[in-house]
């Protein structure tokens, strides 16, 4: 019992105790932060996957903004029902350049991890101004008001620059163009071939058909990228991930 | 003042602590407790070296059982598809027309057609398949078609879609926007003869001078008698069903800028040909089915 004693030590002495609680918590933080830096087994390599372009991270500010995650996740979670309805299981990789993820918690709506290419763009129009017309029984409110919002990309540089600052691998030609690009993704008659070497399988067209960027633009281009980057045809799974 | 607590036996002690001459005794576990606790020490272990576990420097423990979420889900999907891998057999091979009158092969394309549908195709049909006015989404209960209301040309239109840049053989037509063609007055009187054509129009005398405009420039597909053509996709004027819409402002909206219906193609890589026969079936059978 003599080292059980000394323990006394400790519960009497408010400073050791703070500095023996931070050692024993650095130790468990270790154990659980460390092994994530080198970890083979969770996140595999994925091709096909690429940082945002510039119209799609606005739409997923919008996106984060309206609060879509709190009624829509984005995880297919590998069980047959999840599969069979959305589309292949999520990969780690493809939310590898999402910060924060939107994986969510909870659905009220679908899961949107594939929603990309589902619907055209006429039915995204629809349902942002009235969902219940298009789906009677959704609770979701009504987006219109988005169409009415234009907007120039005047910060979008910064945008990128600071996706850069954690991690997603931003190149200075693309930051450079970003506001270039902002507007080259909704004019498909335009000079888009720098647009798509920079980022492949962009989608390029008007998304809400009306004149200028709108919100609802920037939107629905996130939205119909999503799921979309990797091709699943050529794509083994490795099963012990 | 604080009483001295009452041993009831002798055999139980005290832990020795006390304060305030507060004392606690030291009264073994239940047994079963004890044993049960034993017993989730036990299982911890073998979980730990049954299952994926610990994460090491480059992979985390695989567990000798060599249990995957991803091998389970897999496995799941495939007996699923080889469950009904004799009877989507059949349906493929089946003649279409020749399904409904198979009674096994019809309940089955009818569940499975039904599921299909759920999930592709209720988002803009609706989910009971009565259409969408608003987004211009087809009405599938009725037996009005714009393409066709026959098993094989249900199936095509599914397979390919329509109007859409994906697919080569997907249904095409484009009616005119004609605001840029007829002056305003033409448009609502050939706006009024529509109307007239199964109701009431909103100006007698306009739909009066609008039979010729039709004539000249509607005719064409949508028929003398406004009875529509499957084979461009023209819808029928005649018979009180709209897609749009069948009031003043809607028909004029229609006429002036025209409409573009696009419909995804389900074949390729979204659905098996076993699955859009099913649905094929299922919404053949669901009222309209010609």
């Amino acid at each position: 019992m003599a080292i059980l004693d000394k323990h006394a030590i400790l519960e009497k002495n408010v400073t050791l105790l703070a500095i023996f609680a931070f050692l024993v918590v650095t130790v468990g933080g270790i154990v659980q932060i460390a092994p994530l830096f080198w970890l083979e087994n969770t996140i595999e390599d994925v091709e096909g996957m690429r940082p945002y372009s510039p119209l799609e991270l606005a739409g997923r500010d919008i996106y984060i903004r309206e609060g879509c995650y709190v009624c829509h996740s984005q995880m297919i979670r590998p069980m047959r029902d999840e599969v069979e309805r959305y589309g292949h299981y999520s990969l780690a990789a493809e939310s590898k350049y999402d910060h924060p993820f939107q994986w969510g918690s909870k659905r009220t709506g679908p899961d949107l991890a594939r929603v990309g290419g589902r619907y055209s763009d006429e039915w995204h129009i629809q349902h942002l101004r009235d969902p219940q017309s298009v789906v009677p029984e959704s609770v979701m409110p009504k987006y219109g008001f988005l169409e009415n919002r234009l907007i120039d990309g005047e910060h979008v540089a910064d945008l990128l620059k600071t996706h850069r600052l954690v991690g997603v691998p931003y190149t200075d030609e693309m930051i450079e163009a970003a506001r270039a690009d902002f507007r080259a993704q909704i004019d498909p008659d335009g000079d888009i071939d720098g647009l798509l070497a920079r980022y492949p399988k962009a989608q390029v067209r008007n998304f809400d058909g009306q004149p200028g960027i709108s919100e609802a633009d920037a939107l629905i281009a996130y939205l119909q990228m999503l799921g979309t980057l990797v091709d699943f045809s050529t794509f083994t799974p490795v099963p012990s991930r | 003042m604080a009483k001295k607590p009452q041993q009831k036996t002798k055999e139980v002690e005290t832990t020795g602590h006390s304060w305030d001459g507060i004392e606690e005794y030291n009264n073994p576990l239940p047994r079963w407790w004890v044993w049960v606790f034993y017993a989730t020490i036990v299982w911890g272990i073998w979980y730990v070296i049954a299952y994926p576990a610990w994460p090491l420097v480059n992979q985390a423990t695989a567990g000798y059982k060599g249990w995957s979420t991803r091998a389970n889900v897999a496995a799941e999907i495939e007996a699923a598809r080889e469950a009904n891998a004799d009877i989507n057999a059949r349906l493929v091979s089946a003649e279409l027309e020749a399904i409904p009158a198979d009674p096994e092969l019809n309940a089955y394309a009818v569940s499975a057609g039904g599921a299909v549908f759920r999930t592709w195709c209720a988002q803009c049909h609706g989910s009971g398949a009565a259409g969408v006015k608003a987004g211009g989404y087809p009405n599938l209960l009725d037996n009005d078609w714009l393409w066709g209301g026959t098993l094989e040309e249900i199936h095509t239109t599914i397979t390919h879609g329509i109007r859409n840049e994906t697919d080569p053989d997907a249904r095409w037509s484009q009616m005119p926007a004609f605001g840029e063609m007829l002056e305003p007055a033409e448009i609502d009187q050939v706006v009024n003869y529509v109307m007239s054509l199964s109701g009431t129009p909103q100006d007698a005398q306009a739909a009066a001078a609008g039979e010729q405009i039709y004539l000249d420039n509607c005719a064409v597909c949508h028929g003398d008698a406004g009875e529509g053509d499957i084979y461009q996709g023209a819808p029928n004027l005649a018979d009180a069903i709209w897609l749009y819409g069948g009031d003043y402002d809607t028909i004029r909206e229609t006429v002036t800028n025209s409409r573009f219906g696009i419909m995804p193609p389900m074949g390729g890589a979204d659905l098996s040909e076993a699955e859009i026969r099913a649905v094929t079936v299922y919404v053949h059978q669901l009222g309209g089915g010609e």
